[in-house]
């Protein structure tokens, strides 16, 4: 059972890796450059631990799905100060959520070595969050939690959003061109785009919370490893479709899995996964360049 | 020395690394190229500049830092220019590459828990007469001698921009590439040139953090500086000489912990790290609607309207 064990591991690993990964496909989809996923991942984790911990066991089973909606709002949130950035004064929002990121960094650093820091005031973690406040686990003998199942449900709802909603296309045709969708389609541009943000930091925000309540069961500053930006990778390699992200972002759960095991038995950095990564990027944007087609149909816009 | 000298001090000291990759990347982003994969210069350059001075050599460690990161904004301009890869996300994807590939030599090298391994360092050196000027003197002539070639450098690129006919074509590209084209200018070659000093510049602030700052190399050292300088050109306004004045409010933003701290006000260790952070989100929305970005800028000659 050593290979179920491994694969689950990897469907484990995954997981944020989809949902952040659908964050950033939703937003690149409308035209919205989210590079801030890591941060409004690190935004959900902190609330969705802040309520667990807040509710203890009173509440049962409710208490993760009380704490996924305390990150998606809290990823809406730190991805609605770069929204509002952009539409009230133009600011860039890849400079702007980039910054957001490492904000976020120090500010999960200040927290868990002061007001959330557990009792014993020894590690610069918080508390362990109560077992009725985990995800229950869907393969018994494995770590694999309902977290997963969520994450692939939440793609499909994404694709379908996409392909069957009105709203789906004034996203789609937003981020194909804004000026098109402005004057031909008369779609507010600046609303949508506005939403986009925002909803794509409630992705990030739960792929956070669920971190939390399937795998760590704490917050501590090292929490992601990166998750939102190997997410960018995994948008962009499933061609920003919500199906594809599911697959590659196994793809991507099995690569850093095995670069966790290769670093164990062979000594090999598994900061290479993380090269990979960013050569596969490099590998896709060049064959749509080459294909003559833009991953995003970004060219036209101006930057700042 | 009083508060006020130590925290002017600390303001040259840090807006060092900061102007050196800012004007690099204005240069670029004048010839209509925005270079995000600037981060992964300076982290190259860090990199570089560790394993070269390594050597004994503080001006070999910055030769070696210059051409790491001429290296990674080759790459850049290879995908960005050549390929004609969208031009932001290959910066991020450069920028990643960069950070991965530095973190796994070093570790491949010196092993996970890094090394102790000491490289010479860039001493401060101070300009005879000049440093004895009131307040300003230790804070703009106790430096290392890389602040000294920004005095020379920034000038120096402000002439050949707004001076000098290769400077005009380089702008030129920037706001109207197919005018530019028209007037037999080679687009092309003038953004890769324009990248590739960049990233040069890009890979001296990695220099600057490991030579004369921090004194050793450290994973993903450059920690957002080269996001920052992209601001810190937008908030100079895409010229040289504002770049460089953003650059220096930017190092008092960092130097303001050694003021705090010598005035006793406690503050969470972590606002002050977090503060050139924030400062760069107020400072972009604050200068909203008043600049003026060249107007072809990430976009490619014949998509240009």
């Amino acid at each position: 059972m050593a290979e179920l064990t491994l694969l689950a591991d990897a469907l484990v690993r995954s997981t944020p890796l989809i949902l952040a990964g659908l964050a950033v496909a939703l937003a690149f989809r409308g035209g919205v450059f989210n590079i801030g996923a890591e941060g409004q991942l690190l935004a959900g984790a902190t609330a969705s631990t802040t309520v667990s911990l807040a509710f203890g066991n009173s509440l049962g089973g409710l208490t993760p799905l009380l704490g996924a909606l305390a990150g998606m709002m809290a990823g809406a949130l730190w991805a609605g100060i770069a929204a509002e950035l952009k539409r009230r004064f133009h600011v860039l929002e890849i400079i702007s959520t980039i910054m957001l990121n490492f904000i976020s960094i120090h500010l999960v650093s200040y927290l868990v070595r002061g007001p959330l820091q557990e009792p014993t005031r020894i590690y610069p973690q918080t508390e362990t969050i109560a077992e009725s406040a985990h995800l229950p686990i869907v393969l018994p003998g494995t770590r694999l939690h309902l977290g997963f199942v969520i994450a692939v449900f939440t793609a499909l709802l994404l694709a379908w959003y996409f392909q069957r909603t009105a709203s789906g296309f004034r996203v789609r045709a937003t981020g194909a061109s804004p000026a098109a969708a402005q004057s031909a389609g008369r779609i507010d541009v600046a609303r949508t785009s506005f939403l986009v943000f925002v909803a794509s930091g409630a992705l990030a925000g739960l792929a956070g919370s669920i971190e939390v309540s399937g795998v760590t069961f704490a917050l501590y500053e090292n929490l992601s490893p990166g998750h939102g930006y190997t997410a960018i990778a995994v948008a962009l390699i499933a061609g920003l479709n919500p199906v594809g992200v599911v697959g590659s972002g196994i793809f991507f759960g099995l690569l850093e899995t095995g670069a966790t095991a290769l670093q164990r038995d062979f000594a090999i950095p598994s900061s290479l996964a993380s090269v990979t990564e960013a050569a596969l990027i490099l590998a896709v944007l060049s064959f749509a360049a080459w294909r003559g087609r833009t991953v995003f149909g970004l060219r036209e816009r101006v930057s700042a | 020395m009083n508060t006020l000298e130590t925290f002017l001090e600390g303001t040259v000291r840090t807006a060092t690394p900061l102007a050196f990759a800012a004007i690099g990347e204005t240069v670029a982003e004048r010839s209509g190229v925005i270079n995000i994969g600037l981060e992964g210069a300076i982290i190259a350059g860090a990199f570089g500049g560790f394993i070269a001075a390594g050597s004994g050599s503080v001006w070999l460690g910055f030769a070696g830092a210059g051409l790491a990161g001429l290296a990674i904004a080759a790459a850049f301009a290879f995908f960005a220019i050549r390929m004609r890869a969208d031009q932001i996300i290959t910066g991020t994807a450069i920028s990643l590459l960069s950070l991965g590939l530095t973190a796994t030599l070093y570790r491949q090298i010196y092993g996970a828990e890094g090394a102790a391994l000491s490289i010479p360092t860039m001493h401060i050196v101070e300009i005879p007469v000049l440093v004895s000027l009131p307040l300003i003197g230790r804070a703009l002539f106790a430096q290392p001698p890389a602040t000294y070639i920004l005095y020379v450098l920034v000038p120096a690129i402000w002439w050949w921009m707004y001076r000098t006919h290769a400077g005009l074509g380089l702008r030129a590209i920037g706001e109207d590439p197919r005018a530019a084209v028209a007037a037999g200018i080679n687009a092309g070659r003038i953004q890769l040139f324009a990248v590739l000093f960049g990233g040069v510049l890009g890979g001296f602030a990695g220099g600057v953090l490991v030579i004369a700052l921090a004194g050793s190399f450290a994973e993903g050292m450059s920690a957002g500086r080269g996001f920052i300088a992209v601001a810190i050109v937008v908030l100079g306004r895409w010229h040289p000489l504002g770049a460089a004045a953003a650059a220096v409010i930017f190092g008092a933003a960092s130097a303001l912990q050694y003021f705090f701290q010598a005035m006793g006000w406690a503050l969470p260790y972590q606002a002050f790290l977090a503060l050139p952070y924030v400062l760069t989100l107020l400072g972009l929305a604050g200068i909203a609607g008043r600049a003026h970005a060249p107007a072809s800028l990430g976009r490619w000659p014949d998509q240009a309207r």
